[in-house]
Formats: structure tokens, sequence, C-alpha cells
């Protein structure tokens, strides 16, 4: 199934499993989402649990954040990632800091979804990629999905979990089929995963990169070079082991991100790693990311994106230290 | 500060307009079926030339919208959001506005941008992702589109704060050309959505503790993507203007004659010094939200039509027609400027070329700093390393 559908019944089990678990977003009922991630669920589970809220994102988090102390578990749409900025004072002054501020008696299972990045050519403010901003926020947990049976998952344990999770979703990749195994065994919410072994160059993404990568790694293997991709999937907090695991056997690492490169996931991760495992480092850790310029028109996203070509570009000035 | 209502004299040209903001009930000048009627408030008298020339403004906003949808279905435009049905809210607001005023417009603005005298080869600009602005904000009296729902009402109320300052001060920036009145408003476009937004209500507190010289235009157009105006209020939208402290109207939105004495007489209060009006222009989105959106999902057919028969251009060629105050030739002539202006748009917009990559690096700051210069001489050699685009650049 694709993305879409994963989330979507993904969404559909989480509000089976627990009547706590409600939706809020703008035209998340009748119309399903704009990208219809959850069509359908208004009409199986009732007005009063999907709400099609005002056109308010801070009004969005900040009543997800009392429906929560009313004990609730609200999974809120923000509707594209350059729309999340109305409610960043709720997200970061308030729900972040709630637990903190109440001294642990307040607790927030609010999910924040935010289908985030770019590729689509789309008008402004609607291809951004402002995962920094909540990875910098202490009490705010950040994860971002690759893939079909990563969202099905991966969006049920956020709901499940009692801290709030800003749940990124690669939009670019929303239409992209998978099989997705509702029984399989899950993998920890907050854990990385080899996406692929390699012995040569670790590349390491989350998000809607990780396809792209693996996509440089299968050309890369016709040219004899053996690429490791790692899938983050957790951006805060951040599991590093199976990076680190696997720089210490090939000595090189290149990090992949479409957000800019500037106080950035790649940014935490190079320095994190060079602490880690410097004597494990045959070059410099590399990053293909966005430019650090707002997020240019869509004529431009070709030359702006991280793609097949910069990556095994990087690759090779890796490999050529 | 009571919402107290406000009779205005606003002269323009050709047009002599008594206005009252704070009436009670829907203003309107010119009913659906092209019949001219008197409102107390509004007493309008409006000369042959001045109905023509709206009538073509708003024939023309919608060739150009046609012509978007159809650019975009054809995949030379990545969307396009119509404005189909808002012509008279667009074209009777704009052209009430001075040379030196100053417009916030949504992305829907198209008609506001053509009014302004910006080519609406610049509008398929934006849309064709080539880039995020496309005319100059102070030639034209025009700000940038908004896309960020809401957020340009602060802006406005800002501009007027400016405004306010500049007079008290006697200082202010040169006149542009045009007709100027000196004392300049600034009009915050925004829709019935956006009413629900925080910093919509927040240019309503600021603009009436300062007395702001603005004026707030909302289109309720019935529906923020699939919900409809009731999702954002319980009271009619122009109610709110008086817990704010200032006069808010309702108007018939798809009555360019009322829209335009509505709004003639608010700037006119603000020029004054009598500060801020909410004008509530009561319309409908006949397309749907954009081309990425499908209105079927959400909304009956049977209201649409129910709409359609409220047409803004139907009315007033009714009334020409009935009063002859156009001939044939009259309406000859616009539809062949119409067909001239599509025919020139597309062949504008099928010959735009996409600009050089490297040109994504310019006006991020006033000057360019040490490590973005850094990074587009990376790229600048990135792909001067690749003889030819279809090989990997190795």
């Amino acid at each position: 199934m694709t993305m879409v559908q994963a989330l979507n019944a993904g969404l559909r089990a989480a509000m089976g499993a627990d009547p706590a678990v409600m939706i809020l977003g703008e035209d998340v009922g009748r119309l399903g989402g704009v990208f219809r991630v959850t069509d359908g669920l208004q009409a199986e589970f009732g007005e009063d649990r999907v709400l099609d809220t005002p056109l308010s994102e801070s009004g969005i988090v900040g009543t997800a954040i009392g429906l929560a102390m009313r004990g609730y578990r609200p999974v809120c749409e923000i509707q594209f990632d350059g729309f999340v900025f109305p409610a960043f004072n709720q997200l970061v002054s308030q729900l972040a800091k709630l637990r903190y501020r109440s001294a642990g008696a307040l607790s927030l299972p609010v999910t924040v979804r935010i289908p985030f990045g770019g590729g689509i050519g789309a008008v402004e403010h609607h291809s951004e990629s402002p995962e920094a901003y909540f990875a910098h926020t202490a009490g705010l947990r950040v994860v971002a999905c690759s893939n079909p049976q990563d969202a099905y998952v991966m969006v049920q344990q956020s709901i499940a979990g009692d801290d709030p999770v800003i749940f990124l979703e690669p939009k670019r990749r929303y239409w992209e089929k998978a099989p997705v195994d509702r029984a399989a065994a899950a993998d920890p919410l907050h854990a990385a995963r080899v996406a692929r072994a390699g012995t040569d160059v670790t590349v390491v993404a989350y998000g809607p990169m990780v396809r792209t990568c693996l996509d440089a790694a299968a050309v890369a293997e016709g040219e004899g070079m053996s690429l490791a991709v790692i899938d983050l999937r957790t951006l805060s907090p951040l599991d590093l082991q199976p990076v680190l695991d696997s720089v210490r056997s090939t000595g090189r690492l290149v990090v992949v991100h479409e957000a800019p490169s500037n106080c950035s996931l790649s940014a935490e991760i190079a320095a994190q790693v060079t602490e880690e495992a410097f004597f494990s480092l045959a070059a410099p850790v590399l990053r293909v990311t966005g430019y650090d310029i707002p997020y240019p028109p869509s004529r431009f996203e070709a030359a702006y994106l991280p793609d097949l070509d910069r990556i095994l570009d990087a690759v090779d000035r890796s490999r050529a230290y | 500060m009571p919402a107290s209502p406000v009779s205005r004299v606003a002269a323009t040209g050709d047009l002599r307009i008594v206005g009252q903001a704070g009436s009670e009930a829907l203003v309107q000048l010119l009913t659906p079926e092209g019949e001219r009627v008197d409102h107390p408030d509004y007493v309008v008298d409006a000369p042959a030339e001045r109905l023509q020339s709206l009538y073509r403004d708003m024939v023309l906003a919608r060739r150009v919208d046609e012509e978007g949808t159809a650019l975009q279905r054809q995949g030379q435009l990545g969307l396009w959001a119509s404005l189909r049905g808002q012509e008279a809210a667009q074209v009777g607001s704009a052209r009430a506005l001075m040379a030196d005023d100053m417009a916030f417009p949504t992305y829907r603005e198209h008609a506001v941008v053509l009014c302004r005298g910006v080519d609406a080869v610049q509008i398929m600009a934006i849309f064709r992702g080539l880039t995020h602005g496309g005319w100059d904000p102070h030639r034209f009296g025009l700000a940038p589109y908004s896309i960020v729902i809401g957020s340009q009402a602060l802006h406005a109320v800002g501009y007027a704060l400016g405004v306010q300052r500049d007079a008290a001060r006697a200082r202010g920036p040169a006149r542009p050309a045009g007709q100027t009145t000196g004392s300049p408003v600034a009009v915050a476009y925004f829709g019935d959505g956006a009413a629900s937004q925080g910093e919509v209500n927040e240019a309503f507190v600021w603009a009436g503790v300062y007395n702001a010289p603005v004026v707030f235009f909302c289109q309720n157009n019935q529906w923020a993507i699939s919900q409809p105006a009731e999702r954002q209020t319980r009271v009619p939208l122009y109610r709110r203007a008086d817990g704010f402290g200032f006069p808010g109207v309702r108007v018939d939105g798809n009555d360019v004659l009322a829209v335009l004495a509505v709004t003639l007489s608010a700037l006119q209060r603000a020029r004054d010094g009598g500060g801020p009006t909410l004008i509530e222009a009561f319309t409908y989105r006949i397309g749907a939200h954009t081309t990425a959106d499908d209105a079927t999902r959400y909304r009956s057919l049977a209201e649409v039509e129910t709409w359609k028969l409220k047409d803004p251009l139907e009315r007033v060629k009714a009334f020409l027609h009935r009063k002859q105050l156009a001939d044939p030739a009259f309406f000859e002539q616009v539809g062949a400027e119409s067909d001239a202006l599509a025919a020139r748009l597309r062949r504008k917009c099928l010959g735009m070329a996409d600009p050089p990559a490297l040109a994504m690096f310019d006006h991020v700051y006033a000057g360019e700093h040490p490590p973005l210069r850094r990074q587009r001489a990376h790229l600048a050699a990135y792909l001067d390393s690749s003889p030819d685009p279809g090989e990997v650049p190795r």
C-alpha cells in the first residue's frame, strides 16, 4: 500500500484501540485531509473524534494540550510544513515544557503530524524541512518515517507514547507503494535501522532522502562500491549506535537531508560521530543538504534538493581522502 | 471607543458617494438581476464610463483566471488558485485604491494585482515556480502574495502605523505616479478562514487601539478549502469589528458597485483619521480551493449553481444593456481585448525559461555572506563538472 494508506491504516488502528485518541486538523474530516491521510476516519469514528477545526494552527495545538490534560490522546495534523509556525509558541513553549513545568504531574501524549520536505513542485511554504527547530527543543520527540511499513507502525507508537511527538511524513513519498505487514514485529520507535548493509561508505538519511540514498547505493553497487544506508527514523532522541557501528567498519560517513545545513541534524550527527568514533574516521564527515537559503521556487528544486548524483559525488569525495 | 456609524463623503473623480459604515444590512446597489437599488447609507451616482470600466476589469480578471486554470491543466503551471466568483469583490475594492495606498493580498487576489497595474504574466511566474514574488511592492502599492493564512493582516497594520507616524512628522516616501492622496491607507485582504487565525485578531487589536489607517477587506467566499464559514464564526464576520472598537460592514461581494462604494467610504474614513474598518464582502468561491482540490467531496453542486445565478459580471452586463449604457460594440471590444490578453499570457507563459540554478542564492540577504558565497561557488563548480547534463557528474 501507499504511505498515505499505511498512515490511514495506522491511525484507524490507533483510534480503534483507544477511544481517547482524537484527530484535530484543517480539512481532516469530510475531505479526509488534503493528502487524504485521514480519509474515512470521520465517517467511521464520528465528528467528535475527528474534528474539522477552524483555520488556526495555534488553536489546533493549543487545544490539543488542553484535551491531553483532560485525558485524551490528540493527533494533530498540520496541513503543510510551512504552516506549523503559527503554532510554534504552543509547540515549543507549551507542549514541550508542560511536563517539566508541572514537575511531572502533567502528561502530554500529543502527536503532531507534519507532511514535510519538497520535491513535489509546490508553491512557497509547502516544501520545507523544519525538523531541526523541533529536535532542538527539549521535551519534544521527533521522528520521521521513510516507508509505508514504518509509517503504519510508527504513527501508532507515537500516539501510544506519553510524550509529545513531532511526526514527520515525507510528502514526496506519500504515493510510493510497499507491502505493509500489520503483524510484523516492530522496531522500537526511537531506533535507527540499517536499511542496506555496506562496507565502503556509510550514508545516513531520514524521511524522504532514505529512498534517494538507497537508489544511490544501487547505482554505486553497479560501479563496484558498497554503500551502507542507515535510516535514522528518530531525530530526537537520536539513535546513532547503528551509525557508529557502521562507521567503525567503513571509516567514511555522508549525511543527507533536504533541510539547510546550518545548525541542522547533520551538524549534530557529524559532531557526535566525530566525538565517538574519531579514530575510526578515514575522512571528514561530509554532508549533502539543502542550501542555506529559503526553500526556493519550485523550478529550482532539482538543483536545490540532494539527489542521487550529489550523494555519489560526496561519496567519491569521501573516498578520495 | 464605540463603533459608531460615521458618515463620510468620498469623492473620486467621476464617482460621488455618501457612505456610512456600521450599517446592519447587506449593502447592495445592483441586484443579481441587474436592477439598481438604493441604499440609505451609500448614495452612489456612477456614470456609464465608470460601470463600463469596472465591467471590463472583471472580464479581464476572469479571463486571466481561466487561462491560469487551463495552463495548470496543461502542465505549464504547478498550481492555480481560482478567483472565479470573486471578481466584483476584488475589482470593486482595488479600484477604490489610490496609487499611494498599499494592498496586502493573499494568493487568490489576481484581480487586485491586475488593477494595481501589474502584468498578469507576473502572477503566472509565481504559479509556474519561477519566483515567490514577482512585482515591486513599492512601485505598485502591492505587497507580495501571502500564502501563510492571515499573516499579512499585521503587516498592513504596521504599514498603516508607519503612515500615521509619517503624517505626524510630515515625512514620507516619495509619492508614486498616479492618483495619490498624500494620506495613504493600508488594505489587508484575507478570507473567512483567516478570520480564525490569531494573527488576524491581533491585527484587529492593534489597528483598533492605535486607530490605524487600515481597511480590513475580508472576502467571505464561504469556504476555507472544505470548511464552511460557520466553522470559523458563529456571528457574521463583520460584527467582530464591534468588539475591537471599529465599524464593520457587510457588502454584497458580487456587486462591484456596492463594493466600490463601501471600500471608498472606509478608505476615506481612514484617511480622515477615523481609523480602521472591517469590510466583509459576502461572496462565493465558484471553483475549488485550488487546482489540487476536489470541491465535490465537500459541497453540493446545487449550492454552486445557486451562487452562479449571482454572478458578478452578468448583473453589470444586464444593467448596462437595460439602461443602454453600453452598445454591442463595447462588449465586442472588451471580448476582443480579453482574447488578446489571453493569447499574450499564454505565449509569454510558454516562453518563460527556467532561471539558472545559481539564481536561487540571490536576495537571501542584503549582502551575501561568505558561507553562502562558498555554497554558491560549490554548486557552480559541481554544475561545471558535468559536461553532459545527462551524465552523472563524477
